[in-house]
This record gives structure tokens, sequence and C-alpha cells, in this order.
């Protein structure tokens, strides 16, 4: 009985240890690029218009359509948008968080959002969740860009009012002017205060609609609530976060 | 303020018209065609649906309840709901998906182009021609309880503009056309003077002119690192534009399909010059046109006068940080001519239809107000929120109307100076504009003109040369044009034919000759 239990130790042990050794092998594989696939930094010094092939985790996706999606992708080193990837709805059921991309496309500008569009993709093996990163002292300032794309969060804010085309105030606005409504696919435009400074946060209606906890968390928002928000730093003529979780302190 | 990006659904839609036609050619949800009621009691209660269509404005939504509120004051008992909407597309994917589950709206504002598409299935759309003709409740019919327009105060060019068929399937609710707003300030740097009919040739080689560096690589003309000096918003109407201005082959009334031609090479070839040499981009591309024309990186911006509150330096609306705004001379010019003497401007802007229901007194509760979005109030109150006109000669001479107009050089909301100047541009060249032709599939062609443009757009950026036969090719696949009917310009086989019809003309042939043996037996007969 002993010489069993000893067995059955033994191998527990050599399981755990192989375990623990996969363990550091994924978070090598994390970092790792296969052959012909850019760095983060090689991705960023890419020129405008060209090829480029990149592997990231996906964070995030907006609702697939017409053969489309947009997908939120980053590696440690950085955050990737791929705008309207062609993917099929099978294969977009696939792109759950974590999932690791080959994806391969043309780097472009939208209005100062630098993207992946045209792209295709292949799913690899690995998956990596990214942890948000603080950027709430960096709202305001140009060091903001370096973090384009990526999960971030800001913390301790002040609800401020929004003013609709008409001069009403509110917490929020459905769509930019106040011109959406609930029951539409209209975004959430919602202001925030840190240390004197009034920024913009939108909830992308395409990435969290009025069934999520955000959306619904936006709608409930009153002037003056105190705030945390999480969501993706992306980019139109300046940050223009996409929020995927607010907390009401 | 910002301004969200349009999600890209237009290349999906030609897909869902196929879809709609094959469920229309299975006859899942044909209704009676609809017909006056000779008795219509206007106080019974209906309640009915209008989805709309604003430019995510709120100035605009607001007048579309205000118009509602005024109806419902008038009609109690017909209760109108609302649906808004700021994307074209959005509507028409989800009025097509409605019409296989019988769920459309009442009234709804929509293009020609996808009542074409709608009218698929089987009496879906309500032919207007016997409604407006209505003594009691036809335009200015003597029943209204408010002031409607007859049908010789509509803007006839208007009406025309929604008959398919050669019958009226929606009203005009407001028109709009492309201006070319410009920073005047930057062409006359450059050494050049606008003039007043802008040309291809002149807004190519300004264009041109404006991408000149210094040595250190930002632009001699704003001293920046980014200079687009000619951006089109709708790259659609561009292709559609040149080829109109020029004579040239797009389709065909009946629907045949003659987009990809020698002219459309030479407006594609032209555009990868100037692409190559970064003096264009397009909206899809790099952004909108109005961004970069306020931040001081474009010269020349084309979109719709619908857009004009956003162009300027003292622009009422605008995305940009105040840092980022640069003042400016704005100028307003038509879109660029290839033949001045021959002006050509697209016509665009919001129809309103109205599709079928099993009660026709629903639908004449839907005709009613359908027919209050033509009055005074409605018209030249959401005329004023852009650079639209009135679609009635009611409307645009008005008293009101016409004060408005007489306002120069203002930088208000209500009187901005670039609105009104698109505005006047728009009512002295009524009779330049033209649509294109409407047909089933003509939505899916719009589409391919502009994919074109941004395909040539993209190769040029990324070092490609392009093939435009293969282009043509893939883009006809991805818009399911050879689907549609059209014969794209060249000779097509249609194919041995079906079986029944083989039968049919079978049975009509041995018909005719047994009538023709008859009749040589009867002749024969009377001889003996």
């Amino acid at each position: 009985m002993k010489k069993i239990l000893s067995v059955l130790l033994i191998g527990a042990m050599v399981i755990g240890c192989a375990a623990c050794s996969k363990k550091k092998d994924d978070k090598d594989d994390v970092n790792k690029k296969s052959e012909g696939v850019m760095t983060y930094e090689e991705y960023v010094a890419a020129p405008l218009d060209s090829e480029v092939t990149i592997e990231a985790y996906v964070q995030d996706t907006q609702s697939w359509w017409n053969d489309q999606i947009t997908v939120y992708l980053q590696d440690p080193d950085g955050g990737y948008f791929a705008y309207n990837m062609n993917c099929s709805e099978a294969d977009s059921a696939k792109l759950t968080q974590g999932t690791k991309l080959k994806v391969t496309g043309y780097k472009s500008e939208w209005s100062g959002e630098v993207e992946i569009i045209d792209a295709t993709f292949e799913i690899e093996e690995g998956n990596w969740v990214a942890e948000p990163t603080d950027v709430t002292d960096k709202l305001g300032t140009d060091s903001i860009v370096d973090y384009q794309n990526r999960l971030v969060s800001f913390k301790g804010l002040t609800v401020e009012p929004s003013v609709d085309a008409e001069g009403n105030e509110a917490a929020f606005l459905y769509s930019w002017d106040g011109s959406g409504a609930p029951g539409t696919d209209s975004d959430l435009y919602f202001k925030a205060s840190i240390n004197g400074q009034t920024y913009t946060f939108v909830v992308e209606y395409y990435l969290r609609n009025e069934s999520t906890d955000a959306y619904q968390a936006v709608t409930g928002l009153n002037i003056g609530d105190q705030i945390d928000l999480e969501g993706f730093l992306y980019w139109y003529e300046g940050a223009q976060p996409h929020i995927t979780s607010v907390t009401v302190g | 303020m910002i301004r969200k990006r349009i999600t890209a659904v237009a290349a999906s839609l030609s897909l869902l018209a196929v879809s709609l036609m094959m469920t229309a050619c299975h006859g899942a949800n044909s209704s009676d065609k609809f017909e006056v009621p000779e008795d219509f009691d206007p106080d019974k209660s209906y309640s009915i649906t209008f989805w709309a269509k604003n430019d995510t404005n709120k100035t605009q939504t607001t007048i579309y309840q205000n118009a509602i509120d005024s109806f419902e004051a008038l009609y109690p008992n017909i209760d109108v709901n609302i649906r808004l909407y700021t994307d074209y597309g959005k509507i028409y994917n989800d009025v097509i998906t409605n019409i296989s589950t019988d769920t459309t709206p009442n009234v709804c504002i929509t293009y020609p182009d996808h009542i074409a598409t709608y009218m698929t299935g089987e009496n879906v759309v309500v032919p207007l021609d016997d409604l407006i003709a209505d003594p009691e409740y036809g335009l200015g019919g003597d029943c209204l309880r408010f002031d409607s327009p007859a049908p010789d105060q509509m803007v006839a060019k208007y009406m025309d503009e929604c008959k398919i068929n050669g019958e009226q399937y929606a009203l005009p609710f407001m028109r709009s056309t492309e201006a070319c707003y410009i920073n005047k300030t930057y062409v006359e740097a450059l050494g050049y003077t606008l003039p007043d009919v802008l040309t291809w040739d002149f807004i190519w080689e300004v264009s041109d002119a404006a991408t000149a560096k210094n040595p250190d690589g930002t632009y001699v003309l704003n001293g920046g690192n980014t200079m687009i000096p000619f951006i089109y918003k709708s790259t659609d109407n561009m292709m559609i534009t040149c080829l109109k201005q020029l004579g040239a082959d797009y389709s065909t009334a009946e629907g045949d399909i003659l987009l990809f031609n020698d002219d459309t090479t030479e407006v594609l070839q032209t555009i990868a010059t100037h692409v190559d040499n970064g003096a264009f981009s397009t909206f899809k591309i790099t952004g909108y046109p109005a961004n970069f024309l306020n931040a001081g990186q474009c010269v020349f911006a084309i979109d719709s006068t619908a857009g004009s509150t956003w162009m300027g330096y003292y622009a009422p609306l605008s995305d940009l940080h105040g840092n980022d705004l640069v003042e400016f001379e704005t100028a307003v010019r038509m879109i660029p001519q290839y033949d001045p003497d021959n002006i050509q401007m697209i016509s665009q802007g919001p129809s309103v239809c109205i599709f079928n229901k099993s009660d026709p007194g629903e639908v004449m509760a839907s005709w009613l107000f359908a027919q209050y979005l033509l009055t005074n109030e409605v018209q030249i109150a959401y005329s004023e929120t852009e650079g639209y006109i009135p679609v009635s000669h009611m409307a645009q001479e008005d008293p009101e109307y016409q004060d408005y107009l007489s306002h120069y050089g203002e930088i208000s909301n209500k009187y901005y100076d670039v609105k009104l100047q698109v505005t006047r541009m728009l009512l002295d060249n009524i009779d330049n504009t033209f649509v294109t032709p409407v047909f089933n599939g003509s939505t899916s062609l719009r589409d391919s003109a502009g994919a074109i443009v941004e395909n040539t757009v993209k190769s040029i950026r990324r070092g490609q040369s392009v093939d435009y036969e293969d282009m043509y090719d893939d883009v006809s696949a991805q818009y399911n044009l050879n689907q549609l009917g059209g014969n794209f310009g060249k000779k097509a086989s249609l194919g041995p034919l079906p079986k029944e019809a083989r039968i049919l003309l079978g049975t009509l042939g041995t018909a005719w000759v047994l009538i023709a043996a008859y009749f040589c037996y009867t002749k024969v007969k009377e001889r003996k």
C-alpha cells in the first residue's frame, strides 16, 4: 500500500512539475512571435498603408456583421484594433477573450485611430487576457496616445453634465448630441472629470449594448457620481475610450 | 462634439436584397393591392409607426417630434410612434428584414433606390398616385385639417425622382446636393484664384500643388505633417457624377449595368495619378473631410450640402478640439465640372414612402401623416437645420423661408453663412441636378461605383498596381451584380429555356398550327 501511495505521490509531483513548467512556457509564449510576425515595436514603426502581420490576443469584439468583425487585440507590449476583419459567423464565435490570433492586413489611420484594415486571421494556440492599465494620470497628456487600443482604466472620476443640442443637461446622452433614443442602437456619451479637467467617454453600442452592465450603468448615472471606468483606448480626433465597465463609487 | 464613425453596412445590403427577392418570389407576404377607400373616418383610432432618419442631429429629431405632436393635435385618434435612425442603410436593412415578417413600419424615410428593392415583395409599398389625386384627402385636399401643397405646388422634378416605372411610390421630403467646401486662404497662398465654376482640371492642379514639401518633410502650405488637399466624402456620388458629366454609361433605366466601361477606367486612372501624388483621399480611408478642412489639413472638401454646418472655422458643429482648429476663409462652390457650360450635380435627400397594411384606413392614416411632413411648418423648420431645401414651391416661396435666405455673412447657428450659401446654390441649380435610374439592384450598383474608387485609392496608397478588369469582376461578385438581371454591357448567354417555358411555347405553336390548318380547311371547303 505504501509503495502504491509513494508511486501516486511521485506521479502527482511529476505532473505538478510538468504543469508548472508548461505554465512558464505559456508565459514565455505570450511574448514570443512566430517567424515573419512583427513585434509591437515593429508594428508601430511600420508606415501607414503597409502590409502588417501581428500576433496578439483577443480582448473583446464588436458584434459580427456581414462576414466582418471588429476586434480589440493586445499583446504584453501594446494594443491593436482590427477594423471590420474578414470573418465568418462560425469563426466569430471562436474569437473569445484571450484567443490568440495571427492577423494580416494593412496598417491604416482613420481620424487618428491606428488600425488594421482589410485583414484576415488565423487562430493559433495560446491564451492571454490583459489586465487594464491605469492611465488616469495620463488623461489630458500627449503620452496617452502610447496606450492607444489597450485595455485601460480610469479611477476616481466625477460625472459631469453633458449638454445636448438644445442646451439640456444630463448625466449622459444617447448619441453625441442627444439625438439618439432608448431602444435604438445609440451609443452613450458621458463626461467625467478629474483634477479640474473634463473628458468624454463612450459606450459603443456594438461593443456593449443595452443588455450589458456597462450600458445599463451609464443610463443610471447621476451628475456628481464618483466612478471608475475600464475600456479600450479608442481614438477619434483625440482619446475617445470605448468603455466596457463602469463602477459607481 | 463627436460624430460616430459610420459602420459599413452597405456591402451587405445587396445580399439582403437578393434574399428579399428570393422571399418575394415565394410570395410569403403578399397583401391585397391598396385601393383608396370610399369612406374614410379620420376620427377612428389608429396607431402608426414612423421610421425616421436624421443626420445625428438633435434639432432634426425635435422637429420630427414637434411634427408628430402637431399632427396628433389635429388628429387626436391617430397615434404616431417614431423610431429614430441615423443611417439610411440601417433603415433599408430593417425594412427588408421586416417585410419577410410582415412588420414593416407604416411610414418610412427612404431612398427611391431602396423602394425598388422593397417592391420585389408583392403590394408591399403603396403606390401614391390615387392618394395624391384624391379630392378629399389628396395633396391639398378639401378634407385635410392642415394646409398641404397641391400637386402643382410640389417641385415637379423632385416628384419625378420618386416615380418607379411611371408610378409615384414616394413623396420627396428634403433635397440636398453635394458642394465643394474650400480653404480659400490656401488656394490663394498657392497663387491661384478661385473660379466661379470649379473644373476637375483646376481642382487636381491645385491639389497637386498643395502636396509640395519642405526639406524637413513638412508641407509647405501648412507647415505640418498632414495635408490631404482633396477629400471626397461619398465616392459613389463621385463616380456617378463624373460619368454623368462625361455623358458616359452607368446603367439603363431597365437595370442593365453599364458601369464597367472605358470612361470609368479613365476616371479611375486620373484618380490613381493624384492619389499617387498624395493629393487625394476619401472619407472611408482617411476620415471626415470637415475635420481635415477645419484643421487646416485639406484644401477641397466635398460633402453633402446637408453637412454644411460642420464646414469652416466658424462651423456651429465640430469634432475638433479648440487647439486643432485653424482659422481660414471658407469658400463654397458647386462640385467640379468637366464642362462648365453643362453643369451637373447629384440630387439627393430623404423621401418618404408608405407601406401597405390589411386595413385601408390604417394606410389612409399613414398617408395623412406622410402628407403632413410636406406642410410649410415642417418643411421650413427641417430644411433650416442643414443645407437642405424644401420640396414644395409653397414652402420655398413662403415669406418666412425667403427671410431666412436673405441673411448673408452670419455665423450664428440658424443663419450660418456656409449653410446658406450652399442652400442658395442648390436653389439656383435645381434644373442642373440629376438622379440615376431606379431599379431593383440600383443600390448595389451605387455601392459598386463607390467601391471601385475606394479600391483604387487603397491600391495606389499601398504601392500596388491596379488591374481594372479584375477589380470590376471582383466588385461585381462582391455586390452580386451578376444576380440582378442586368447584362453588364456585355452579351450574356441566357442559357436554355426552362421546361415550363418550352411546354408553353410548344403549346402556343401547336395552337397556331391548328388554327392555320382550320383556316386552310375552311377556305378549301368554301371554294368547293
